[in-house]
């Protein structure tokens, strides 16, 4: 069985604990065994853009040795948040100014050298290619129309954007391979207001409530993220008014798909799926 | 002079108290070592056993960069030593009626917000006398892992080290405590033998016995104890 050695992050610890459940189970069943980091900090939540804060890329740099320390080259991430400042911070050490720096301040951990390719749960299924995907896919998604909502972190900057920031296709490419109607649609990539959920939940509202509108206009039944605080968001942050789509993660669809978790009944209710 | 008509000399170390230069018997704490230099010792000092946490200390050695942690009481002298008094970190508890907050993230980021400060340097683990792992402690306490932060820091003794190192100044040692008795209130199994053990007594189950026990004379009571029943070695 192939290994996969994987970097939880709080969320997923926390709020997320459905998501992080679903999506193993549906890796282990595609034949991967999932050895979680046996010692990880927090990312670092949001990568720190000022040029002389290299205090900020101390932690997520750690965890990239602990995934060193099991004989990884990459590491998996399920939250788009966490892959977001871990490949930043990834690439940052690529700089040797910086990653000897880096390594001079953590004098009590094994250096780090550089082999580890941070990857997200959507670029690993791409790499495992839809005809495998869809193999696997029993019962599979029924025509389910699902609308991929990308937000930021897994597209900016384009340094470490899983596909084409502005036009990406990979989670539908997943989704048709798991049989599912994938529907496009523009907003998918545009910001569900982010942190603001907690200083300016209305600045978010008005994100979310264009969302959900611009996937439910173009045929969306379900609409789909990969991240934690778009997850929250979609769903807490609601308008008045805002279409009564469900909204669930790429992990627990998958979970459907490969059978390994069945659809929960109050979703098969509102998107009357074909059985 | 250890024994009669042989002159023994004790080695001596040079240590650096505050920046004064000190020869002290090599072997001594570095505790014992300023109180023979002549400090009098009123705060920073507790148990002299290893347990009380009070005596923490910093020190460095000469030609290593490394600021070291460690309690006065546990920690021999070595030549060329730096030493500083190092009384106590403050930091403060915040109040909380443990019978009203949960046992979760959320209870101790509202009374710790500081927490989520950590940039998970490590400076806590390195300056840790107990060895315990400090920093995966506050990353526990962060995705609201109460029970891992209390299995974690169990072995703390409240020396203050890591708060005094932390450049987030974060007051661990009030957060484990907290997080203890988190676990103790809400987490651990409840230990049910004891439940059933108090409804006994309650019933009255073992009074008989105590009122004969109360009805004894001294000369009775100590026959019975003589021939009661011991476990097997």
């Amino acid at each position: 069985m192939n290994r996969l050695v994987y970097f939880p992050g709080c969320a997923l610890k926390d709020q997320a604990q459905g998501y992080e459940a679903a999506t193993l189970a549906a890796v282990q069943a595609l034949g991967y065994a999932v050895q979680e980091l046996p010692r990880w900090n927090c990312c670092g939540t949001v990568y720190a853009l000022a040029q002389d804060d290299l205090m900020r890329h101390v932690g997520p740099v750690r965890n990239l040795i602990r995934a060193q320390e099991q004989g990884a080259t990459e590491l998996l991430t399920l939250c788009a948040m966490c892959y977001n400042t871990l490949s930043r911070s990834a690439l940052f050490v690529r700089n040797p100014e910086n990653l000897r720096r880096i390594n001079a301040f953590m004098d009590e951990e094994e250096d780090y050298r550089g082999g580890v390719r941070v990857l997200h749960l959507v670029q690993w299924l791409a790499e495992i290619g839809p005809e495998r995907l869809a193999r696997a896919a029993n019962p599979g998604l029924q025509g389910l129309r699902i609308g991929a909502y990308y937000g930021c972190t897994l597209l900016r900057p384009k340094e470490v954007a899983v596909d084409h920031p502005e036009k990406p296709e990979i989670m539908e490419g997943i989704l048709a391979a798991l049989g599912a109607e994938p529907v496009l649609f523009p907003e998918r990539v545009e910001c569900c207001g982010a942190y603001l959920a907690v200083t300016r939940p209305e600045a978010v509202r008005l994100r979310v409530g264009s969302i959900l509108l611009s996937a439910a206009h173009h045929g969306a039944e379900l609409v789909v993220t990969a991240c934690p605080l778009c997850h929250f968001n979609l769903r807490e942050r609601r308008p008045l008014g805002a279409p009564r789509l469900p909204v669930a993660y790429l992990g627990e669809v998958l979970a459907w798909a490969l059978g390994t978790q069945p659809i929960p009944e109050e979703i098969a209710r509102t998107v009357g799926v074909r059985r | 002079m250890n024994q009669v008509g042989v002159e023994t000399k004790t080695e001596m170390v040079t240590v650096y108290i505050m920046g004064q230069a000190y020869k002290v018997p090599a072997g001594l704490t570095i505790l014992k070592a300023m109180e023979y230099a002549g400090f009098r010792l009123t705060r920073g000092v507790g148990c002299r056993g290893g347990f009380c946490g009070a005596c923490a200390t910093v020190y460095r050695l000469p030609g290593d960069y490394r600021l070291y942690a460690d309690l006065a009481c546990q920690t021999p002298v070595r030549d060329g030593m730096y030493l500083a008094l190092l009384p106590s970190t403050p930091a403060e508890r915040k109040p909380y009626d443990l019978r009203k907050v949960k046992p979760g993230g959320e209870t101790l980021l509202s009374l710790y917000p500081e927490l989520a400060r950590c940039v998970a340097c490590n400076t806590c683990t390195k300056a840790c006398p107990q060895k315990l792992e400090v920093m995966d402690a506050v990353q526990a306490a962060l995705r609201g892992d109460v029970a891992q932060v209390a299995e974690l820091t169990f072995d703390c003794l409240s020396c203050g080290l890591c708060t005094l190192r932390c450049p987030a100044e974060i007051p661990h040692y009030h957060v484990w405590q907290l997080s203890r008795r988190l676990y103790g209130a809400y987490l651990a199994p409840k230990a049910e033998h004891l439940r059933r053990r108090l409804q006994e007594m309650r019933e009255g189950k073992f009074q008989a016995e105590l009122d004969r026990l109360m009805s004894l004379s001294k000369e009775e009571l100590r026959e019975l104890y003589k021939a009661r029943e011991i476990e097997p070695e």
